[in-house]
């Protein structure tokens, strides 16, 4: 318990801005308010947890800010100290990039010399929690990734080593391969992991807007520059910076990259003035960097800074047996999530999804095999549940046309609408043509409507009919 | 007519769409530029529940969402639903539905004192 009042803790100090200073180093995130839980001040590791900005925040009740499933509960901000003791919670928040995140959180009153909370500090850390963690036997999976086959076990085995150290990691692979989450769990398995892991896509901003998210900018630096801005490189203080697609970083802004590497310090846009930031820098990319390097685009030097550690991350074609287990994990997945009684698939549907080649790797299988639990209303996933586009390919139509016979209870219509099978009902031709509309529209009903040609009240009807949602 | 949907703690927006019970609906017809007529009715959930919210704003035909702390998963589903989600919102529901009303409210506004964004 602390016996210190706040506005003395304040006068300790020269100023705020050197308690704010001396908050921004520590790597938990930490608010003090007053007794009403009315926010003081805000650290960085704060601002960089909730998503909040510190300036827009002061004045506000911490519930707002911080959006804490303990707020609703028995929170002694909100509902009064019942003794003056320091609550230790798990809780969860939702930030502003509308993530749920699992956090400890610490609440404690500031003891005043009347022996009355004359404020409150607050520290949130966040809290090691996978949720796919809750439906697999840890024995195959790191956090979130999961797998069996050597190239798989070989990753996971150099994962605790590759944590201990602060070198650059490249993480290269396809699409979908889980380049993010092996980011992720590098980050949680090392000392950094209190710290903040921060994510940007670099393919995913223009130049001049990137530049100003990875690095800042001051006040002025250019139009609509308000307010001086920290940047991604001083938020991830303490923690990881994770630089996805680093293969689209534009040229101009890869010397300013190589220039970090060598000495740590980041100069925002329009500012003159540098600031040292420890950083652990992860960069993935599903790019050829050499063949970049080869052709211009990418600078030699900086993949040479990057290349300190690489992490290769093989297709799911060339997983083998990971296939039949990703099925199942993410089966147990979302029927947890669903709450749907699906106990497996069927043979036909099995040798489907094992003989496709996934060009869209584990996300492609875990999207199909959400969608086919969505669409499953009995105890397996048949082959009419899985996604149309699924068998269009020639292999997988010649299949499906061969053991058609072994789902005749409601088979999919595989061939063209024009040259319907015998066993397939009408019913299922209408069925298999909203979905394939829906799809191709993105779910908009009015545009699916118009490319089958009905009115948007005749598709609501039949979709209601096949109890499609 | 249009019909809004604002998870409600008290008299204040909802800090979490997740956790809220109560529920405001409001139904505005638009008779002229100037004049509305606006219905209001709170609904309460027996339970705290996302899905429920998200079952009652399609079952509501509601338009628009204004609420503070969402998950991505639900805001994305209220918007493919056809659903406006203005998220990042906090203040007295009375002043925001004033600010909606007005044409003036945006995602990530404040309406507490102090902190007008």
């Amino acid at each position: 318990m602390t016996t210190l009042d706040p506005t003395s803790l304040m006068k300790m100090l020269p100023d705020t801005n050197s308690l704010s200073a001396l908050l921004d180093e520590l790597p938990l995130g930490v608010a003090i308010m007053d007794p009403h839980g009315t926010l003081l001040l805000v650290n960085k590791a704060y601002e960089t947890l909730t998503g909040v900005d510190r300036e827009r925040v002061v004045g506000l009740g911490c519930l707002h800010a911080l959006r804490c499933d303990y707020c609703m509960k028995d929170c002694p901000v909100m509902v009064g100290w019942d003794k003056m003791q320091t609550r230790n919670v798990d809780a969860d928040i939702i930030n502003r990039e509308r993530r749920k995140i699992p956090v400890r959180l610490t609440v404690s009153p500031l003891i005043n010399e009347d022996g009355d909370a004359g404020g409150i500090v607050e520290t949130i850390a966040i809290r090691g929690s996978h949720t796919l963690n809750e439906t697999t036997t840890g024995v195959f999976g790191l956090g979130d990734l999961v797998g069996n086959s050597p190239q798989i076990k070989k990753i996971f085995a150099m994962v605790p080593s590759i944590a201990q150290t602060d070198s650059s990691v490249l993480i290269t692979g396809e699409t979908g391969t889980g380049k993010d989450l092996l980011a992720e769990e590098i980050h949680n398995a090392s000392d950094r992991s209190k710290g903040p892991f921060i994510k940007i896509n670099c393919g995913a901003l223009p130049d001049t807007l990137l530049e100003s998210e990875l690095f800042g900018h001051t006040k002025g630096a250019f139009t609509g520059a308000d307010h001086d801005k920290p940047g991604r490189f001083r938020l991830a203080h303490g923690g990881t910076l994770f630089l996805t697609e680093i293969g689209d970083l534009p040229l101009p802004l890869q010397v300013k990259l190589l220039s970090f590497l060598d000495d740590k310090v980041v100069y925002p846009l329009g500012g003159t003035k540098g600031f040292h930031t420890d950083v652990r820098i992860i960069v993935a990319t599903h790019r050829d960097l050499e063949d970049m390097v080869r052709n211009k685009q990418f600078r030699q030097d900086l993949l040479y800074r990057l290349n300190v550690i690489r992490l290769h991350l093989p297709p799911l074609r060339e997983r083998g047996e990971d296939i039949l287990m990703l099925h199942d994990h993410f089966l147990k997945m979302f029927q947890a999530r669903f709450g749907k009684k699906v106990e497996g698939f069927s043979q036909n549907a099995t040798t489907i999804l094992q003989d496709y080649a996934y060009p869209g790797n584990v996300r492609e299988l875990r999207n199909l095999i959400e969608y086919a639990i969505n669409f499953c209303d009995e105890k397996s996933i048949r082959i009419r549940h899985l996604p149309g586009y699924l068998l269009h390919t020639p292999q997988q139509t010649a299949l499906a046309e061969k053991t058609g016979q072994g789902e005749s209870s409601a088979p999919l219509p595989l061939q063209p609408l024009s040259n319907p099978t015998k066993k397939e009902s009408w019913e299922d031709v209408q069925r298999r043509m909203i979905l394939d509309a829906l799809l191709k529209t993105g779910g908009r009903k009015q545009k699916a409507a118009e490319i089958l040609g009905w009115g948007r009240s005749t598709l609501w009807r039949k979709m209601k009919h096949f109890g499609i949602e | 007519m249009e019909k809004i949907l604002i998870p409600l703690r008290d008299n204040d927006v909802a800090p979490r769409f997740d956790l809220a019970t109560d529920v405001l609906i409001v139904t505005l017809i638009r008779k002229t530029k100037a004049l509305d007529t606006v219905r209001e009715k709170v609904v309460v959930l027996d339970h705290a529940s996302p899905e429920t919210m998200c079952r009652l704003a399609i079952s509501e035909s509601i338009q628009t969402v204004i609420c503070a702390g969402i998950e991505s998963e639900y805001h994305d589903f209220l918007e493919w639903k056809g659903a406006k989600v203005m998220d990042d919102i906090c203040g007295p529901v009375d002043t925001v539905l004033e600010s909606y009303l007005a044409g003036k409210l945006s995602p990530g506004m404040c309406f507490y004192p102090q902190n007008t964004k």
